[in-house]
């Protein structure tokens, strides 16, 4: 089983260089990195000694090793646009974007979970016709659209709830929340909506679909020949088998949203790490977008690690060694 | 009185174009503790039957016709609720693949316990001691330690072992076997009947074996009842059906096995093949295929009638209105 | 003959199972009005919104013809400079559509080449284009488009970035939707691989690439096709996601995100027709085709049937 992880460890590493290979040739060989951080008056001395002391005239390979190290210890230079560390840019939008992914993953699982064992188990009902053709809209909408249209009825026509920022945040050691504050409650309920919509119906019809998949099995057949109640059939061996899957793909999810968070705090004028992005891409901010497809590719590999293990322990037949019953059949 | 009867049952299978009739006018008998073999080439209906008797067709297969008694009382058309409690009380089943008969994330401890406790109202920890008696009586080897173990930790046969004790936990009257050694090896199979004819010789326990191999039933059935296009075309002692069919098609079957006994210079092949659910040709279903075919064949369907043997058969040829004279 | 093949194809089940449904009936209808719209913009649109001597400032922000203030020269009313709200669908859906479509094509021809050589031909290639779908697969479509769209946009020098946009986009959109073709692609080519008439055209000496062509292709159309349309219903929300955000087609060429993005700015000063129909208009075209393809996966679906 150590061997198991292990071997999942150095793939997940060896993905993240590879990101952060492309980044780094990003970084350092798109346009010039010496006349994007310098004026036009700087002079060729100046400019050559400039690319001394970058280091950027040392061999591929030395480079690239020092822009791993710095990205190690979070230094990925300083914002073109903003003159600032890229780090502690970084730092100062990652809250706004958990707490947002944080809040809508919640609302996806609660939702979405329930739903389609719902309509996985109940198929017939107008209920369970219904929630589906809503949620064969919802992978329709995009998520902009969604973000738009909520802004219109609740903030526009309605005016009850913020259309933009975050409200009041607390500041907690570097951590600022809006947990803590009314206000701060109230800016996260339009976009962690929108936000959570498009995975709250991939959710609700992947565990309605491994739901259907589960109940066709031949051990639920034999389960019901056996004379079992449906109660015990559906939630102590359908439930079980169709989580097990979902649990991976959701981890999954996980990663998406804070793919999604981009366009929704873009819509939302959210201030995390997405909007900070797109504003990245508009300008040609190079550091920003070369940290940012790093920390990503981070984070979807750290996920992607934690579901595997997590699919490791939850389902035996890849515990244990196969062991044959001894004395054969 | 028999065990169960099933009487002129027809199942249909209604489409976007036109309704299948799967089985049309099936009837025999199980009687108490017997061992009745249904044999016959795949899709001839064997496994509908099973599914239509312990009520677990799958829709939109449906019952259009026909009854089914256990002890006299009919249990098809029961609703939902009464036919669970029959099941695996009064009727149990085996499937044929034994690995995807039990859920791989449950301990076989806890599907047994649990199949246990359904049925009679036990305790957990005396439902733990039936269950590791029951893992015990079908062959597991230190069934005590065996009990929390996962059904991948186990060999193809050990899985059917399991199976068994799974169905017959409730100590069911009938037991459904629907092709319980297809999955198995050869040496394994062998040793998988003897284990149900033992268990069910124990327990009194009647059986209807479906599968399509003639062996298995020649070495465990005590009648067999031959299937072909949803219809029951023989039905008699196993001894007398082997060595003495009486149907064409039952002839044919017979004499496509190689035997050690004598020489034959070509094994008997069956020319066609059986028909599709929508291509069953009017008259008796067979005559297509058939040497012996009259213009009475492709008029009208026969039923089973006795025969000059002892099995009786769906022929006309034991019928007085046969033109060669009636060998009934 | 050809009587006798409309016959057989009217009578097929693929047809039954479309005309008994009156979703997928209306879907198609919508989609087809869709493309007609788009194809004959030019045609149909009353006005050229895009030709700045067409526009009248006069006439900006008018309401919608059944509103209080509209007029029934512009049906869907008109934006802040005066553009005819119809016309700009018309014309936003054509570029939508063409996005989508070559995205896809793009999609289909990167993701069924890798597929079928990898499957066909084994080795290195075929593990490094598996692993790299499989990786790929793990990052939502929309994220990988973002993404390479950034990096080859920020790449590209000034002038350029206007000019080749839309080819960036069609290729962003493009290889964020191989990954699905190649897998069910070489599932396919190695079962035909293994088939004994492989290996007897091999011997006779008929090019493999004959092979593959002849026989994995046609078994293969039908998961691209359901893939394809699906993935088309993709594309179009991709494209008009990252126009939406700034990074997708020049304001040259507006699409209808682009469409949504300008009016989303007039959401508060009361002008809502300006962003709420090209919302509209995205979502029925989407959906209508995401029913297509639903219905398509259905109906081509062995296990159904």
């Amino acid at each position: 089983m150590i061997a198991y992880v292990l071997q999942r460890v150095v793939q997940a590493a060896a993905v993240v260089l590879v990101v952060a290979f492309v980044s780094f040739v990003l970084f350092n060989y798109v346009g010039d990195p010496v006349n994007n951080m310098v004026g036009q008056e700087a002079t060729i001395a100046d400019r050559a000694a400039l690319r001394e002391r970058l280091g950027l005239n040392d061999a591929l390979v030395v480079q690239f090793a020092r822009f791993v190290g710095n990205a190690l210890r979070a230094d990925f230079g300083i914002s073109y646009q903003l003159q600032r560390p890229v780090a502690t840019l970084l730092a100062e939008r990652l809250p706004a974007t958990l707490e947002l992914v944080l809040v809508s993953a919640v609302l996806a699982l609660a939702v979405g979970i329930p739903c389609g064992v719902y309509t996985g188990l109940r198929r017939e009902t107008w209920a369970a016709r219904m929630i589906l053709t809503v949620s064969l809209v919802g992978v329709s909408l995009p998520t902009f659209v969604i973000g738009i249209l909520l802004i219109y009825l609740f903030a526009v026509i309605l005016g009850v709830l913020p259309s933009f920022g975050r409200g009041d945040v607390v500041a907690v050691g570097w951590w600022t929340t809006g947990f803590l504050t009314a206000s701060g409650w109230k800016a996260l309920i339009l976009p962690s909506v929108t936000l959570c919509l498009y995975q709250l119906t991939l959710i609700l019809r992947l565990v309605r679909a491994e739901m259907l998949e589960v109940l066709r099995t031949d051990y639920i057949k034999f389960a019901r020949a056996r004379g079992l109640p449906s109660r015990v059939i559906h939630f102590g061996h359908a439930l079980r088998n169709t989580l097990v899957p979902v649990i991976t793909i959701t981890g999954l999810q996980v990663g998406s949203l804070i793919a999604f968070s981009i366009i929704t705090e873009t819509v939302f004028q959210w201030p995390g790490m997405g909007f900070l992005f797109i504003q990245a891409v508009q300008f040609a901010d190079i550091p920003v977008i070369a940290a940012y497809l790093v920390l990503v590719a981070f984070f979807f590999v750290a996920i992607n690690l934690a579901v595997d293990l997590l699919y490791f322990a939850v389902d035996p037949r890849l515990r244990a060694e196969r062991r044959v019953a001894p004395g054969g059949a | 009185m028999a065990l169960l009867a099933v009487r002129h049952l027809r199942v249909e299978i209604p489409t976007r174009r036109r309704t299948l009739v799967a089985l049309d006018d099936v009837s025999f008998d199980i009687e108490e503790g017997e061992v009745l073999g249904v044999v016959g080439e795949s899709g001839a209906g064997k496994s509908l039957t099973g599914a239509a008797i312990i009520g677990l067709l799958e829709p939109p297969c449906r019952i259009a016709g026909g009854e089914i008694r256990l002890d006299g009382r009919r249990i098809d058309g029961l609703d939902a609720e009464a036919m669970r409690r029959v099941r695996g009380r009064q009727i149990g089943a085996i499937f044929q693949d034994p690995l995807t008969s039990l859920n791989p994330l449950l301990t076989i401890g806890r599907q047994l316990t649990e199949t246990i406790t359904t049925h009679a109202p036990l305790g957990a920890a005396a439902a733990r001691r039936r269950a590791i008696d029951l893992l015990g009586e079908v062959g597991i080897p230190a069934p005590a330690q065996r009990f929390a173990a996962y059904p991948h930790q186990f060999s193809g046969g050990m899985r059917q072992r399991v199976v068994i004790a799974l169905a017959l936990a409730a100590n069911p009257r009938l037991v459904i076997a629907d092709e319980p050694t297809t999955a198995l090896d050869v040496s394994i199979q062998a040793q998988i009947l003897a284990l149900l004819r033992r268990l069910c010789r124990e327990h009194g326990t009647a059986v209807m074996l479906i599968t399509h191999d003639m062996g298995v039933i020649a070495e465990t059935a005590t009648r067999v009842a031959v299937m072909y296009a949803g219809r029951v075309v023989e039905i008699g002692p196993v001894a007398d059906v082997v060595r003495a069919a009486r149907h064409p098609y039952t002839e044919g079957l017979m004499g496509a096995i190689p035997t050690l006994d004598h020489e034959v210079p070509r094994l008997t092949q069956i020319e066609g093949v059986m028909p599709r659910l929508d291509e069953i040709p009017a008259g008796c279903a067979f005559h297509p295929r058939c040497g012996y075919t009259e213009a009475l064949c492709r008029a009208e369907r026969p039923e089973l009638m006795p025969t000059d043997g002892a099995s009786q058969a769906a022929c006309w040829r034991y019928h007085v209105r046969w033109e060669g004279g009636g060998r009934g | 003959m050809l009587a006798r093949g409309l016959h057989r194809a009217l009578d097929s089940d693929l047809y039954h199972s479309f005309t008994r449904s009156p979703l997928t009936v209306a879907a198609a209808a919508v989609t087809a009005l869709f493309f007609g719209g788009a194809a004959l913009a030019p045609v149909l649109a009353p006005q050229d919104p895009f030709d700045p001597a067409t526009l009248n400032l006069m006439d900006a922000f008018a309401p919608p013809a059944w509103t209080a203030k509209g007029s029934a020269q512009y049906l869907l009313g008109t934006d802040n400079q005066g553009r005819d709200v119809l016309s700009a669908l018309l014309y936003g859906s054509r570029i939508s559509l063409l996005v989508g479509f070559a995205a896809v094509g793009f999609s289909i021809v990167l993701g069924v080449g890798l597929g079928v050589l990898g499957g066909y031909l084994g080795g290195w290639l075929e593990t490094v284009a598996m692993r790299l779908a499989d990786v790929q697969l793990t990052v939502p479509g929309i994220l990988v488009a973002l993404m390479v769209d950034g990096i080859v946009r920020t790449a590209l020098p000034g002038g350029l970035k206007e000019e080749l946009a839309v080819y960036v986009l069609i290729f962003a959109i493009g290889i964020s939707g191989w990954p699905q073709y190649a897998r069910v692609t070489r599932g396919a080519t190695l079962v035909e691989k293994n088939k004994e008439y492989v290996a007897a055209a091999r011997i006779i000496g008929i090019h493999p690439v004959a092979i593959m062509v002849r026989h994995v292709l046609p078994n293969v159309m039908g998961p691209v096709l359901v893939l394809a349309t699906i993935g088309l219903a993709l594309a179009i929300i991709s494209e008009a996601t990252l126009s939406f955000l700034g990074v997708g087609v020049p304001p040259t060429t507006p699409s209808l995100g682009t469409l949504i993005r300008i009016g989303n700015n007039f959401l508060f000063s009361g002008e809502w027709w300006i962003t709420l129909f090209p919302s509209g208009a995205l979502v029925l075209l989407a959906l209508s085709v995401n029913l297509l393809g639903d219905w398509l996966r259905d109906a081509l679906n062995p296990k159904l049937r």
